[in-house]
């Protein structure tokens, strides 16, 4: 298992390689001009040298291996440096973003917090729940509480979340006054009153995400369940005499899961690009919404690094996905 | 040597209807026998004819809904099976009935070792601690003749042969030493020469440990060679019973004559076709009320439509469900013996 997750490190190596090369050359490619929006009063020599101190002059090819050299150098050199205290990245150029004139690295680092506590808080409470949900439909098939579960996944997976999200503001918001609609970032938890204030504010984006993550994930328990309930071993432990809720939680939950952790695993990456919509409908400031308002800014190096860090995490979990697959199911072998 | 004579399982009029949203299916309708302590009862039949499903309600193990489970009682032990509560008859299975099915590539979870799915019901009804259970399953698979025991606990199911995982099986039904063992088509889905591995493993096992057998099949040539008596079965009725001999020697229902013809020769002439009964067994939405073999028999007379026969008796424990054995029918009346086709 050892010698196949390095084999896979390594020949993730050359994919990431042309998935840099592929976002650099779409974005370089793209119309818009980060000068665009500087005032047309400013005389052309002086638009000529601010375009040079961009290092917008140089060939393609340079500033992509700059690019390539600061990414995979600099910035986790300025990471070593902060977490042991040394000077390894001392006087090297940081990726910077030209709408925020500071490193890319230090705005992630800012907003990756508030995408975390949301959208991963949504994305642990829908497996959270999903799980038991579909193991409940699967056993009782074609029940009342199959049939609710089916209608509430079809709903939450069908109605998009900037629906639900403006659905509950209304409600929630506007009319009882018990949620605030905007995620204020500025909130510090220090005491239960602002731990309470926190979870408030928390709550509608979690709940409209949770619904529409664990509408999907329950769906695929479900049919994970039905598919092992029907088998012979099934079969087998109930005549070994073993009760009903041991043949359900430990022979059919076990063979169910396989499928469903990798499911789990390959939703994660979405987890860090963050919900782009639901974070613009709560005006929670996380990963998506910087972005959305990089991509309006033409921001190119922080479209550049955020692209490439999902593309890294993508990757990454594909990895960890067939990993845990062959760690749960004893008949795959990887070497 | 315990006393042959005794039951061990008697049943009595066993009956097990699917309702589906489709139409009912009576699957077993109104089967009787009984099991005697140490002997191996044969149980043949076609596909469908309610083999396996007779079984299977017994347990407890058909699932309902949507099938139900009527009539009885099936007494195991004084008690009747059809009656007891779920938590009795899940002490029961697995523990003094035994269960072997027919496909070991599948009947075997993939996720759990073999140890641990050995080890599942000596710790669940004998309440062994982890070390006892360990040791007792490590002397079972020696027992069921599987080498280096011990060491292959530690294994799945995907790392044993086809042969192996039956053997496998066998461990599992005769870990707690069960009074009774119903073998499902247990070597159907084996080669011929792991079949006979299998069959001398059953005969050995059943020597030593003097255990009961229900052996299902649709293999008449393994039903001579080890069972003791014999039950043939079509549209959920038993339609001939009896010890293995008198059957073999005297098959009286068409349909236990037909089985014995569509058994191929290895003597005689190669050219001849393989023999088959035409036409398939019925799927029964209604209880019979004429024999169910009618459409097929080649001796079928106008009171065939009209009446369900009996078990009438023959003598010697063998009795047939046919209108032609009916004492009261004139010799004429009665079928001669098929002849093989020239």
């Amino acid at each position: 298992m050892l010698a196949y997750t390095l084999r896979r490190l390594l020949m993730a190596v050359p994919t990431l390689l042309f998935i840099a090369a592929v976002i650099f050359l779409l974005l370089d490619l793209a119309p818009g001009d980060p000068m665009a929006n500087q005032p047309l009063t400013i005389p052309p020599e002086v638009r000529a040298e601010m375009r040079r101190a961009l290092g917008l002059d140089e060939p393609t090819h340079v500033r992509f291996g700059l690019w390539l050299w600061q990414f995979f150098v600099v910035e986790p050199a300025v990471l070593v440096d902060h977490l042991f205290g040394t000077t390894l990245a001392e006087g090297q150029a940081r990726i910077l973003s030209w709408q925020f004139r500071s490193p890319v690295m230090d705005v992630i680092v800012q907003r990756l917090p508030q995408t975390l506590w949301v959208v991963g808080m949504a994305y642990v409470v829908g497996v959270l729940i999903a799980i038991p949900i579909g193991i409940l439909s699967a056993t009782r098939q074609y029940s009342v509480f199959d049939q609710i579960g089916t209608f509430v996944a079809m709903v939450g997976f069908s109605v998009p979340t900037f629906f639900t999200g403006v659905l509950l503001i209304m409600i929630f918001s506007v009319k009882l006054g018990w949620f605030p609609s905007i995620y204020d970032t500025r909130l510090r938890v220090t005491d239960w009153q602002s731990f309470l204030q926190q979870l408030r504010q928390m709550a509608m984006p979690v709940f409209v995400l949770a619904l529409y993550n664990a509408a999907q994930i329950s769906r695929y328990m479900r049919a994970s369940m039905l598919d092992n309930l029907g088998q012979d071993y099934v079969r087998t432990a109930r005549a070994k005499g073993e009760p009903e809720r041991s043949v359900i939680l430990r022979h059919v939950l076990r063979n169910s899961m396989i499928p469903v952790v990798t499911v789990i695993a390959l939703g994660v990456p979405a987890v860090f690009g963050g919900a782009i919509i639901t974070e613009q409908v709560f005006k929670v400031n996380g990963l998506g919404q910087l972005l959305i308002t990089a991509i309006q800014a033409n921001d190119l190096p922080m479209v550049q690094t955020l692209t490439f860090m999902f593309a890294v995490l993508i990757v990454l979990f594909n990895l960890v996905a067939d990993v845990l697959y062959g760690w749960l199911d004893p008949r795959i072998r990887y070497d | 040597m315990p006393d042959r004579a005794a039951p061990v399982l008697d049943v009595r009029d066993l009956r097990t209807v699917f309702r589906t949203r489709a139409g009912d299916i009576h699957a077993v309708n109104g089967v009787s026998f009984e099991l005697r302590a140490g002997e191996l009862l044969g149980v043949v039949g076609e596909s469908g004819s309610g083999k396996s499903v007779t079984m299977m309600a017994l347990l407890g193990l058909v699932p309902s809904p949507p099938a139900v489970v009527s009539g009885g009682p099936a007494l195991f032990d004084g008690r009747d099976l059809l009656r007891l509560p779920e938590a009795e008859l899940r002490r029961i299975r697995g523990a003094r009935i035994g269960f072997v099915f027919q496909d070991p590539m599948t009947s075997l979870n993939p996720v759990f070792t073999v140890g641990f799915q050995i080890m599942e019901p000596l710790r669940r009804h004998l309440r062994l601690s982890r070390r006892a259970a360990r040791a007792r399953a490590a002397e079972l698979l020696a027992l069921v003749g599987i080498p280096d025991a011990a060491r292959r606990l530690d294994d799945y199911p995907h790392q044993f042969s086809g042969g192996m995982r039956q053997r496998v099986m066998i461990a599992v039904a005769l870990a707690c030493d069960p009074q009774v063992l119903i073998a499902d088509e247990p070597t159907t889905a084996l080669d011929v020469t792991i079949q006979a591995q299998i069959l001398e493993l059953m005969a050995e096992l059943r020597a030593r440990l003097g255990m009961a057998v229900i052996w299902i099949t649709h293999d008449l040539g393994v039903i001579a060679g080890i069972a003791d008596r014999v039950m043939v079965m079509y549209g959920g009725q038993v339609i001939e019973h009896g010890p293995v001999e008198a059957v073999f020697a005297r098959p009286t229902h068409p349909y236990t004559r037909a089985l014995l013809a569509t058994v191929p020769k290895v003597s005689g002439e190669r050219s001849r076709r393989l023999q088959a009964i035409e036409g398939q067994p019925p799927i029964l939405s209604a209880p019979p009320e004429a024999c169910t073999f009618r459409d097929r028999c080649p001796h079928a007379f106008e009171t065939c439509f009209r009446l369900n026969p009996q078990r009438y008796p023959l003598g010697e424990g063998h009795d047939a469900a046919c209108l032609l054995a009916d004492p009261g029918l004139a010799p004429w009346g009665r079928p001669e013996p098929r002849v093989a086709h020239g």
